[in-house]
Parts: C-alpha cells; sequence; structure tokens
C-alpha cells in the first residue's frame, strides 16, 4: 500500500529526514519509534504533505501513485489520514459541521453521493460512542477550548468517520492520560481491518501495550536504523534510547551525513 | 503572496451574481436637483400638502448643508466628489396604470425578482414571508397584504401608507431621523420616492417575517427609500432588507432612510444581507450606500435589534443605532463587514442610553480581503439621567491576505457614574495550520476559507432568520449545507 524508498526531506535547508524507507502493506499495523528529534513528526507531516517540509530526494508510493505529487486534500481523498499531534481550533465551526464538509467533499470526489445531514448524523452518533464522548462533543466548534485528552478522541472520532486506508497517528498517546490512552486505543483497535493499515508514531512504548504493532522500526538521526517485530519495543523501553544511540554510533558517528 | 493569502483570495473573489440588467421602459425625469423636480415627485405620487411641505424643508436643509460644509468627511473612505446634479431623482417603471393586483404587473418585473430568488406569484411566494419588492424608484408589489391586515397589521409601500394612512405617516415620518439629521438623510427626506411601511398594532405578534427587496436597475438613477416601521405597545416583528444592483462602471447612489419605533414593550427585529453591486476587481463601480438607520426605543422595555451582513457596496457609510429612551429598553448591533478588492466600509452604531437601566449590546464582526478598508466606528453615550446603563461592546477583525486593513474606532461617552461600559477588540488571520488541517481532510483550501470566515462569523449569523443565515453564509462564499445543527 505504501512504499517509501530513500526519502529525504527537510525544512528551510535543515534536512531533517535522510533516506527513509519504509514498506507498508494492507492489515499491517507499524510503529516507529525514535528520540526526540529524530524526525517522527517530519515523517508524519511530510507523508500529508505539508508545504513547510521540502523533499530533496526518494520517492513515495501509494496505492500505486506517486503521493508526493498530490495535494494535501487529495491526499485525504485517497484516503491517506493524519492525526495530528496538536490539533488546530476553527472556532465557530462545529465539529459535525467540519467532519460532514470533510465526508461528503470525500465522497463527492469519489463520485459518491453526498451523505444528508440525517444520515451523517447517525453515523456520527454511532463513532462517537467508540470514543466515549456524549453529543454535544459534535456542537463544540472544532477543537476549541478542548482539553488535550479531548483533542486526541477528536482526532480518533475523525478516524472512525472518514475511515482513511492509511492511517498516520502522530504522538496520538503524549499528553493523554491512563484513562484517555485507554479509550483512543480501543477506538484505534476497532478500526483495525484487513484492509486499512496504520502508521503510529511514538516516543514511549507504553501506547504499545494497547495496541499491538506487527513491525516496530527505530527513527534515528532521520534514518530507520533498526526493524523488528513487537518485541522491540519492550528492548527499547527496558534499555531505553541510549543503546540505539550507542548502536548506532558504533557503526556511523553521529551527525555524520 | 503567501499559499494562505492566494487561497484566501481565491476564495473571496466570486462573480457577482445579480449583475444583469433589466431591459423595461422607464418612466424617468431629466438629471438634477431643485424644488421643481421635488414637486414633481410630490405630484407623481399624489402626496397630500404636508408631505411636500416636509420635503422643501428637507430639501432647503439641504441646499444651505451642500453650500456649507457639504458631505460628512470624517469616515474612513475616499471618493470623488458626487455630482448632485448629474442623478436622476425618480425612475420608475413604465406602467399603463397603477398595479391594483399581481395579475396587472409587468411580467418583465416579476420575472426580474423570481431571477432574484423572490417569486411574487400567488403560486411560487416564500412561505413564512411577506415581501415588499421595490424596483428603482418604487415598490413594484407586496405579498400576504390582506394575510396581515386580519391582524391589523399594515404592511404596504410607503407611497401606499402616504395615502391610505397619511396620520400615521404624519406622526413618525422624522420622527427618529429628522430631515435635518445629516447631509444623506436631507437628501433623502427631499427626494425619496417609496419604500416600505410597517405598523404592528397593540399586542400583535406578528406571524411572519416581513421583508423588502430593493433592486436598483435603471442607469444614472439613484435610490431615495425610505422604510418605517412602528411597533406598538406590546407587538413583535421581524423584518428583512435585502438588496442588489447591476453591474456598471460608474458608481450610483443609494441614500436610504430607515426608521423604526418600538413603544412600551414592543420588539423590533431588522437584519439586512447587502449585496450591492461592490464593484470590479480594479474597484471601478459599484453602489455608493450611504444610508441611515436608527430605531427609537419610546417606551419601557422595548427591544430593537440590527443585524447586519454588509458584503456589496464600493462604499458603505452606515450606522444603524437605537436610542433607548423608555426606562428598561435593550438595544442590539450585530455586524458582519466584508470588504475585497476596493471595497470600503466605515461601518457600526450608536447606542443612546437616556432611560435607567437601559442595555444594549454591540458585536461586529470585519472581515478585510484584497486590497479591502473595513472600519468599524461606534458611539456608546450614556447620558446623565441613565442609571445603570449598561453597554457591552466586541469588535473582531480577519485579516485575508496582507493589502487590506482593518481599524476600530470606538466613542465611549459616560455621564451617569452607575453606568457601565464594556470594549473588547481583537484581530486575527487565518492561519496556515488552519488551512493544512482541513485540508488534510479532504476540504478544499477554498471551502476551508469559506468555512473559517463563516465560523468567525458565526455569533452574528445566529441572529438571523434561519432561511437568510444560510443565504448570508452562502454571500460569504461557504455554504451551510455542510452543516448540521
Amino acid at each position: 500500500m505504501l512504499s517509501i524508498r530513500n526519502l529525504h526531506a527537510g525544512v528551510e535547508g535543515h534536512e531533517i529526514l535522510r533516506g527513509i524507507d519504509l514498506e507498508v502493506k494492507a492489515g499491517e499495523v507499524h510503529a516507529v519509534m525514535g528520540p526526540n528529534g529524530s524526525g517522527k513528526s517530519t515523517l508524519a507531516q511530510v507523508l500529508a504533505g505539508h508545504s513547510a517540509y521540502a523533499v530533496t530526494a526518494g520517492e513515495v508510493r501509494y496505492d500505486g501513485q506517486n503521493l508526493l505529487e498530490l495535494s494535501p486534500e487529495d491526499r485525504a481523498r485517497a484516503g491517506v489520514f493524519l492525526a495530528f499531534q496538536y490539533p488546530v481550533e476553527i472556532p465557530g465551526v462545529s465539529t459535525a459541521q467540519f467532519l460532514k464538509a470533510a465526508v461528503n467533499e470525500i465522497r463527492t470526489r469519489q463520485g459518491q453521493e453526498e451523505l444528508d445531514a440525517i444520515e451523517f448524523l447517525a453515523i456520527l452518533r454511532e463513532k462517537l460512542a467508540l470514543v466515549e464522548m456524549d453529543q454535544s462533543f459534535i456542537s463544540r466548534a472544532v477543537n476549541e477550548g478542548f482539553s488535550g485528552g479531548e483533542k486526541k478522541r477528536n482526532e480518533i472520532l475523525q478516524l472512525a468517520v472518514l475511515k482513511p486506508k492509511l492511517a498516520i497517528l502522530d504522538e496520538t498517546d503524549s499528553g493523554l492520560d491512563i484513562d484517555a490512552l485507554r479509550i483512543v486505543a480501543h477506538g484505534v483497535n476497532a478500526l483495525r481491518t484487513p484492509d486499512n493499515a496504520m502508521i503510529l508514531v511514538t516516543h514511549y512504548q507504553r501506547l504499545l501495550n494497547y495496541i499491538t504493532p506487527d513491525y516496530v522500526h527505530v527513527l534515528f538521526n532521520g534514518r530507520i536504523v533498526k526493524s523488528g517485530g513487537k518485541e522491540l519495543a519492550l528492548e527499547l523501553e527496558a534499555k531505553g534510547y541510549d543503546w540505539i544511540r550507542d548502536e548506532v554510533g558504533a557503526v556511523e558517528p553521529l551527525g555524520a551525513a | 503572496m503567501s499559499t494562505t493569502a492566494k487561497t484566501v483570495e481565491a476564495a473571496v473573489n466570486r462573480e457577482y451574481e445579480w449583475g444583469f440588467v433589466t431591459d423595461i421602459e422607464a418612466d424617468a425625469l431629466a438629471p438634477g436637483l431643485n424644488e421643481d423636480i421635488i414637486r414633481l415627485i410630490s405630484s407623481k405620487k399624489n402626496e397630500p400638502e404636508f408631505m411636500l411641505e416636509w420635503r422643501l424643508r428637507a430639501y432647503r436643509h439641504w441646499v444651505k448643508m451642500d453650500k456649507g460644509a457639504g458631505e460628512p468627511r470624517w469616515a474612513n473612505v475616499t471618493h470623488p466628489p458626487i455630482d448632485y446634479q448629474s442623478i436622476v431623482y425618480y425612475s420608475a417603471p413604465k406602467q399603463s396604470m397603477v398595479p391594483g393586483s399581481l395579475e396587472e404587473v409587468d411580467p418583465k418585473l416579476l420575472q426580474t425578482f423570481e431571477k432574484l430568488g423572490i417569486p411574487l406569484g400567488e403560486q411560487k411566494r416564500l412561505t413564512g414571508v411577506a415581501v415588499d419588492a421595490v424596483f428603482d424608484s418604487v415598490s413594484v408589489a407586496t405579498t400576504f397584504k390582506g394575510k396581515l391586515a386580519e391582524l391589523g397589521i399594515i404592511f404596504c409601500s410607503f407611497s401606499e401608507a402616504v395615502q391610505h394612512h397619511p396620520d400615521l405617516i404624519e406622526t413618525y415620518l422624522g420622527s427618529v431621523v429628522p430631515y435635518t439629521d445629516n447631509f444623506f438623510a436631507s437628501l433623502n427626506s427631499a427626494v425619496f420616492t417609496d419604500g416600505s411601511f410597517c405598523y404592528i398594532p397593540k399586542g400583535v405578534r406578528c406571524p411572519m417575517e416581513l421583508s423588502t427587496y430593493f433592486r436598483i436597475n435603471a442607469a444614472g438613477s439613484g435610490q431615495f427609500e425610505r422604510t418605517l416601521i412602528v411597533a406598538d405597545e406590546g407587538s413583535y416583528v421581524s423584518y428583512l432588507e435585502g438588496c442588489t444592483a447591476p453591474m456598471r462602471d460608474e458608481n450610483q447612489l443609494h441614500a436610504a432612510v430607515v426608521e423604526l419605533v418600538a413603544l412600551d414593550n414592543a420588539q423590533i427585529k431588522y437584519a439586512t444581507i447587502q449585496n450591492w453591486y461592490a464593484g470590479d476587481q480594479e474597484g471601478r463601480g459599484g453602489i455608493y450606500n450611504f444610508v441611515t438607520k436608527r430605531g427609537k426605543c419610546v417606551g419601557r422595555r422595548s427591544k430593537i435589534s440590527w443585524t447586519q451582513v454588509e458584503t456589496g457596496s464600493a462604499i458603505t457609510w452606515k450606522y444603524p443605532s437605537v436610542i433607548l429612551q423608555g426606562d428598561d429598553s435593550v438595544g442590539e448591533f450585530y455586524s458582519v463587514a466584508l470588504v475585497n478588492n476596493y471595497q470600503q466600509a466605515d461601518t457600526g452604531t450608536k447606542m443612546i442610553h437616556i432611560g435607567k437601566n437601559t442595555r444594549s449590546t454591540i458585536l461586529s464582526k470585519g472581515i478585510s480581503a484584497g486590497h479591502g478598508n473595513n472600519t468599524y466606528r461606534g458611539l456608546v453615550k450614556v447620558l446623565p439621567r441613565a442609571a445603570h446603563a449598561r453597554n457591552r461592546t466586541q469588535c473582531d477583525s480577519l485579516l485575508l491576505g496582507d493589502r487590506c486593513g482593518a481599524h476600530t474606532t470606538p466613542y465611549i461617552e459616560v455621564a451617569n457614574p452607575t453606568a457601565s461600559v464594556e470594549h473588547e477588540a481583537s484581530t486575527a488571520k487565518i492561519s496556515e495550520d488552519q488551512l493544512f488541517y482541513c485540508k488534510q481532510r479532504g476540504i478544499s483550501a477554498e471551502n476551508a476559507v469559506s468555512m473559517i470566515v463563516n465560523g468567525f462569523c458565526k455569533d452574528v449569523f445566529k441572529n438571523l432568520p434561519m432561511e437568510f443565515a444560510v443565504e448570508a453564509s452562502k454571500l460569504l462564499g461557504v455554504s451551510l449545507e455542510g452543516g448540521v445543527g
């Protein structure tokens, strides 16, 4: 589904991703872990098409298309979803209104009929239950005055409603208390199907106590330096990122281009 | 220019849909202004003597002002001098007779309004809204008149009211906006040709929205209409005004006056969706909308609310105000003003607190795009007798792009120590992050901008009747069809 080859990208001439290779197939969940500044969020933003990041080399194929050529909205319409690390507030626009606009714009582009208010509300109500939120939530303005946990649950709600093929969750676990983490993880697990794939970008292993990944990758200094199964996350948890730093550093000094 | 600015520009630059011209023969006077023209207008309308006298007094006052200081110059707008002798002051679609019923109205006129989304025919007309349709200088039709009359409500063209209810006109005309009020109000008083009149009797709650739709069609003419609404004790009425004009390269003057009178415990809600032609992208053409709107809460516990959505006109100069004379009376002003290209708006309100415990609320949302220049100008005045008067003002500006302007000029004059006045202002831009967030959900940049702008205006739109809130948000380039609840 997703094939990343030798991806280099940066911001304002400063290279952050220095040759990423990653293959993601339908039905798989990949965890991308790494210390702060390793390029995890950059990878998420580049895949979603944020204009602040420039891709300088490499390619990304998604469903047979060159993903990097698509605008952010076309990537979304093709089924790429990013759960934001810092969800944005849109004052005066209700969550329901926002999501309905998104759903219907995607449907229209895919040649499907728009949902009317009643059909849409029925879907939305069902998904609200998944993230354990009551109905008042959807009439509040998008993320405005939301707590950290509510913002993340709102991202999962949107994920549930939009049902993307490829979901990238950027540090969705950061800043969550244990209850919110459980709710978010439950939502994500419920949305796993053999046809979609997920990339979980995370600093900590604790999310992986709730969501079991098929693969774990360690991102370090803009490259994936180690890949393995779910046990790799536990090893990281036990040994810390310094272990990786030492291991990689032995092969190649830090900061070498 | 940043990508945000570009997408914003694309979103706000939409074609003006209502710029067509109706080809209809007009009965028009020669351009120019003098006492003979005024006598001619008055006689064409078969007016009683007191009307002509009043017009002439207004005209003589205006001539003095014109020779003196001239037009008001304090507003933050600029335009070349207006040649008042080149304007046609009366232009009416030619009809062989005064239409007594819809069947007798020229089908071209009916078609024009239908095209504007205001069907007047019995079968098709809007449900729950009675419409007075004004074409250039005259009212062509008023719907639901009979049904309203059953409740004692008078809703008709101003000309008709002068004929059938001269006592009401004589009592209330100029009682809120005297003919000496300001340059444009004096001009209007001298030459106004039609408009709407509405009287709600004691204790009657008007069961439907009343609405006037103004259409300028003829070239070279000005539109000078006058609206007068009187809500008697304990009555309620909600009123809506809409306006459009053809696209033309020259500027046209629209100088209207609206007077509202609320007696004890009466409530008037007045909403405007102003979509006059705004001129082209280089700033050529468009309407000069120089309008005086004022309400007077004469009675105790009366209430007047103004809601305006100003998206059109080359220049908007307009301050819908409330004189809070009755004790415990309430005034409200909710405004969205959008300027794009080279549009200029200097708009706001005046809340004059005279009675005790009077309250007022001002909520102004200014949106500036292109080279547009937007000024909020507002006066909150508390007179010595207005003990415990309260005002809350909030002015928010949203800037789209980096060549537009937003200004806030509040005047606050308080002469009673028990009064409380609050003023809050903010300025914001649409952020790159907001746009990216929307796009990542599949929403096009254009729709994202519309949605964000719409969200910014939400607190004003919620004061509009539902169907007009939809129209208003469409006007801002948005479809509320995307919204539930």
